[in-house]
């Protein structure tokens, strides 16, 4: 690994008068999972890493007022064994749990996989589907964006070189709502996704037909993606298979894949459209169970 | 080179200090600095768990994670796991039911097991499994592993 100076700033001022100052030769450093690992192999050269965990924005988390707000470094594991997240968003529970095993997801952070902007990126389509929008600060302000926004393509961010981001706000579920995230991979764990998808559900007063839908789907695209037509194609139909199937043939021609080595187009595009399909079943199931 | 860091941490219960560069992880630190080689690097890139520690309650890589991130922290690496001369009831269990074999990843399970079991004292197997899914055991075929835990779990219960 080269050498670098290593900042731990305590405040986000802090933070950002060091990426204002360093931009483009600093890295911001939440887990560690990803940036250790591409510095050990030189794909990314940072001269300054500046440690994002002794920030309390970035590290904490609340439920404030009608949202939750999440630190851009807080980790998947501190997620999962929250029960208040895994009962108000238990599609976050799905994908934070999934990262890796436990020792990585310990460290590995919501805003470490959105920055890392793989296309596999698990936490991603959930954060899509919960319509969640990001905190964005450099030294001169603040602004916010929807999370869709932040990745451009295979590890690269539409985040300026002086930008942190610091937060995610998620707001919360409204009543007969319900989200579920799945992926595929050829083993039951500690892989990276051949596809994966996300779906977020609104039922009617009846639970019999959606109020609003959105579904988001990852490894098929340069970027994770919010395939809006199939939660438009939902909104105000009656819940049936008929329509379910609508929904995931949308996100199956709104993919597009490629062959690599954990995938083909075909069997990307086939998982695709299966795993929305059951995204969408186990939402609604979610979605029925809650006031 | 850079200067280096100055780095207090508290590593198996006792207070250390030691000088790190910044591009060193705590696995280097351990091994290489603070001599405490129980630890493997296996992959040196977070798969495999060989180098599993535990900082601040929390199980980790220790491949995955800086030393100078280390100030202030709380590291227990499987030199602390015995205490007086005595074996951890894992390390009992791990003999017992051939949890073992080469001995590599040893260190890394016993430490995953050991922060499944200070959270989770009556785990059931699937749980077992999931804790011990980021360590790679190329000889024992797992079985053992998940028995030694389940194992050590019911003699920790009993005690």
């Amino acid at each position: 690994m080269n050498d670098f100076e290593y900042l731990a700033p305590r405040k986000l001022d802090e933070a950002t008068a060091l990426m204002a100052r360093h931009g483009g030769q600093a890295q911001l450093l939440a887990g560690g999972t990803d940036l250790l690992v591409f510095m050990r192999n030189q794909r990314k050269r940072p001269q300054f890493v500046i440690d994002a965990k002794k920030i309390p924005e970035l590290t904490q988390w609340r439920i404030n007022g009608d949202q939750l707000i999440v630190g851009a470094a807080v980790s998947c594991r501190t997620l999962w064994e929250s029960q208040e997240v895994a009962e108000k968003f238990p599609a976050l529970a799905d994908s934070a749990c999934l990262i890796g095993g436990v020792q990585v997801q310990g460290r590995a952070s919501l805003g470490g996989n959105l920055c890392n902007a793989a296309p596999s990126a698990d936490t991603v389509p959930t954060l899509i589907v919960h319509s969640a929008t990001a905190r964005v600060d450099n030294h001169q302000g603040t602004r916010e964006a929807p999370v869709e926004a932040i990745c451009v393509g295979p590890g690269q961010t539409s985040l300026g070189a002086d930008e942190i981001l610091v937060s995610f706000a998620l707001p919360l579920p409204p009543a007969r709502s319900g989200a579920a995230f799945l992926r595929f991979i050829p083993r039951n764990e500690m892989d990276i996704a051949v596809a994966n998808a996300a779906a977020f559900v609104e039922l009617d007063a009846s639970r019999q037909r959606f109020s609003a839908a959105r579904i988001a789907i990852g490894a098929v695209a340069p970027t994770p993606l919010l395939v809006e037509e199939a939660g438009a194609a939902l909104a105000g139909r009656a819940v049936d298979d008929e329509a379910i199937a609508t929904a995931a043939a949308l996100a199956r021609a709104a993919a597009k894949p490629i062959n690599d080595m954990r995938g083909t187009v075909e069997h990307r595009k086939q998982l695709v459209e299966t795993l929305t399909a059951r995204a969408l079943r186990k939402a609604i199931e979610r979605a029925r169970k809650r006031d | 080179m850079s200067n280096k860091s100055h780095v207090t941490a508290t590593i198996n219960g006792a207070t250390q200090e030691f000088l790190c560069e910044p591009r060193q992880s705590l696995l280097e630190a351990l091994r290489d600095i603070l001599r405490l080689t129980g630890a493997k690097e296996g992959c040196n890139d977070g798969n495999c768990g060989a180098c599993n520690v535990i900082v601040d309650g929390v199980l980790l890589n220790a491949c995955c994670m800086l030393a100078v991130e280390a100030e202030g922290c709380a590291v227990e690496t499987v030199e602390g796991m015995a205490r007086n001369g005595e074996l951890h009831p894992l390390q009992h269990a791990f003999l017992e039911e051939t949890g073992l074999q080469c001995g590599i990843c040893t260190p890394g399970f016993l430490l995953a097991a050991k922060a499944l079991l200070d959270q989770h004292p009556n785990p059931d197997e699937p749980q077992v499994r999931r804790w011990l899914a980021g360590n790679l055991c190329r000889c024992t075929g797992y079985d053992k592993l998940v028995r030694s835990v389940l194992k050590a779990a019911a003699v920790m219960k009993e005690a």
